[in-house]
């Protein structure tokens, strides 16, 4: 027994050493790869509660590379992606942006999946004078700094949780619901901001909001609360949150009997959902989302035939499109100051991004370096997401 | 109605707390340890589960039979690599290292696995049953049933066979049972393995009824079962039972009440109020019967 526990130990300590020599070689790999590159960090989800949004993003983000890098680069210069995982964790992506800033000297960061994450990292990124990027952070106030001014090199790709609620609560308005429940993650800014959106345009429009409750991250009973939700007999539930808890809701509540449309925004958008709420389960529900790869519109069609191509046959997801369109959001940004390595212009010229073809719309960025653009709501089949309408802002 | 439908949804909960409360009570009935890497085992037979369904095609018993099983072999390895040498040692060292093995499962875990969460396969058909409003599924009733059964036999186990009778005998006095020539090693790793295959099956019980399984699963779980355990009296194996059973239903009250926030704060609540006015649980007697 003594020795099969010694052996267990060194196999330990071995391991931890195997993986310290890991985590060197990429540091090292990291910083030789400088020069006649242009270094784009990404502080992403790869790992941990909401890696599926991590992985889309990085996903489009290379694809939006390749296609650069073949097309001759910017300005004869490569781009090179410097990944970083945050284990979708804040501290841990606070401690990624340090990194990247002062280690890689990265010209941008594209990240963080989600606001949380991304807010993390603002101020880190601001103090660094280095371009920040969330692909798919939508809190209202992620842009601000404490004091409320917009911080100078902190841009987004999507648009905001007010205009998301906004559209789901007139979705709801035009299904005829009159009375409507909310259900929300208590904890995450995302959750409150849409909550609060949804109900006051859904209440400015006619409608009564029965019942609000809220959960919290990590829960896995949502079952005596639904039953609560559910003698307050509403029409229709409004859910913002992530994936994973949002999959044991819906199928708690329909396991329930509750049996009324179940709507969302793009914190549903993962396949994880699908398997973990059961794809019949998730009929008769609804997202708001950037973009969807059923839209008619020929670049889409276009950039879903790329990424299929790429990733042997998959359809791309919203991450997908808003990780792509980060890289040419800034490589724009980048061309029309006429430079690549002037962070101060090419940040001046981001602010004033205007009427840019992407593939989740067409996007202005505004003062608070917020897009103005379109939302599309999808509808479950199945366990297929299937597009219902777009809505302007 | 709604409060019946409240109730059934309460017992569902803690019948999984109770499974997993029982091994904590047994291992601190026997050792006098707060064995932390419980949750941690729990976690590791849910995860045993899901490959024997997902990945080998098992259905739900030979799964859950395959998972008690690992779990046992798990903790008895547990026991014997980081518990034994620290028996004669200060209560709080072998608390520490039972809180150092917690860890050390979890992100060993997460570094080979990574720490996604996976969804668990359907393995049993799902069915509702619409009773005059309430809505029972089969699996609730299954995971109550089978969760009896397992603790009816547990019960047999201790108070009617051999080993069962060592493992009184080692928790009343560890000296005394080995002057009487009982094999306390043996005992104790008897203990480790039948709590740490209830701590399995909970595991898949816990995925099969709640779909979600990720490394990290077992620490709330881990820890509500040991409230559990010592609102029920620690080391008193019934206590376990309805200690589970009454966190549960608690739990549930207290979010059908609208406070869904303070769920985790009443069962914290729960222990603090045990601890300071019945230290010894609701069955706990001054001269305790052990194991």
């Amino acid at each position: 027994m003594k020795k099969i526990s010694k052996l267990l130990m060194t196999s330990v300590l071995f391991a931890g050493v195997l993986a310290g020599c890991a985590s060197g070689n990429e540091t090292t790999g990291g910083s030789d790869g400088g020069g006649d590159t242009i270094k784009i960090g990404a502080n992403l989800e790869l790992s941990g509660a909401v890696a599926s949004y991590g992985e889309g993003i990085k996903e489009g983000i290379d694809l939006a590379i390749e296609e650069i890098n073949a097309a001759g680069g910017v300005d004869g210069k490569e781009l090179e992606v410097v990944p970083v995982d945050n284990k979708s964790e804040g501290s841990e992506a606070t401690n990624a942006a340090i990194k990247l800033v002062n280690q890689d000297k990265v010209t941008a960061i594209i990240g963080s999946a989600t606001s949380g994450n991304t807010k993390a990292q603002t101020q880190i990124a601001d103090e660094g004078k280095t371009i920040l990027i969330t692909p798919s952070g939508t809190a209202d106030d992620l842009t601000l700094g404490t004091d409320g001014n917009v911080i100078d090199y902190v841009f987004r790709t999507s648009f905001i949780d007010s205009f998301q609620g906004k559209v789901a609560a007139n979705f709801a308005t035009d299904l005829g619901i009159k009375n409507a429940a909310i259900y929300a993650d208590n904890a995450s800014d995302y959750a409150k901001g849409l909550a609060k959106s949804f109900k006051e345009t859904f209440e400015a429009a006619g409608g009564k909001v029965v019942a609000e409750e809220s959960y919290m991250a990590d829960d896995t009973d949502f079952r005596s609360t639904l039953t609560n939700l559910k003698s307050a007999e509403p029409e229709f539930i409004f859910i913002p949150g992530y994936y994973e808890e949002v999959g044991l809701i819906v199928k708690q509540a329909r396991e329930l009997g509750i049996d009324v449309p179940l709507m969302g925004a793009d914190g549903w958008d993962s396949p994880t959902l699908v398997e973990l709420a059961g794809a019949e389960n998730l009929n008769n529900t609804y997202i708001t989302n950037h973009y969807s790869s059923g839209d008619p519109d020929e670049t889409i069609q276009k950039f879903v035939e790329a990424f299929s191509k790429k990733y042997d046959g998959a359809k791309p997801d919203a991450f997908n499109a808003l990780g792509y369109d980060s890289v040419y959001l800034l490589v724009d940004a980048m061309d029309r100051a006429g430079t690549t390595t002037d962070k101060e212009k090419i940040k001046d010229a981001l602010a004033e991004t205007k009427d840019l073809s992407l593939i989740t719309g067409k996007i202005t960025i505004d003062e608070l370096h917020n897009p103005t653009k379109s939302a599309t709501v999808l509808e479950y089949k199945n366990g297929e997401q299937v597009f219902k309408s777009k809505v302007n802002p | 109605m709604e409060w019946i439908q409240q109730l059934i949804n309460g017992i569902s909960l803690g019948s999984i707390y109770a499974l997993i409360a029982l091994g904590y009570t047994m291992v601190y009935g026997i050792i006098k340890l707060i064995n932390f890497a419980h949750g941690d085992v729990f976690m590791i037979g849910a995860f045993v589960g899901f490959y024997a369904i997902a990945g080998w095609g098992l259905g739900f018993f030979p799964a859950l039979l395959l998972a008690m099983a690992v779990c046992a072999v798990f903790g008895v390895l547990i026991e014997r690599i980081a518990y034994k040498r620290l028996r004669n040692a200060t209560r709080i060292a072998a608390l520490i290292t039972a809180i150092g093995v917690s860890l050390l499962i979890e992100y060993g875990f997460i570094y080979v696995r990574g720490a996604q969460a996976a969804a668990y396969p359907d393995v049993l058909a799902n069915k509702n049953y619409d009773l005059f409003g309430i809505q029972v599924s089969s699996q609730s009733l299954l995971i109550l049933v089978v969760s009896i059964v397992l603790m009816i036999i547990l019960h047999f186990v201790v108070h009617r066979t051999k080993i069962g009778k060592a493992m009184r005998a080692v928790s009343h006095d560890m000296e005394a049972a080995q002057l009487m020539g009982i094999n306390v090693n043996t005992t104790i790793s008897a203990t480790f393995a039948i709590g740490s295959a209830l701590a399995g099956a909970a595991g898949v019980f816990f995925g099969v009824y709640y779909t979600k399984i990720e490394p990290l699963m077992g620490v709330i779980p881990g820890v509500k079962a040991f409230v559990a355990a010592v609102l029920g009296g620690i080391g008193i194996i019934p206590g376990a039972m309805v200690g589970g059973l009454v966190l549960g239903v608690v739990e549930t009250i207290v979010s059908a009440l609208g406070f869904s926030q303070w769920r985790d704060a009443a069962a914290f609540i729960i222990l603090i109020l045990i601890l300071l006015f019945r230290p010894s649980g609701i069955f706990g007697k001054n001269a305790r019967e052990k194991v």
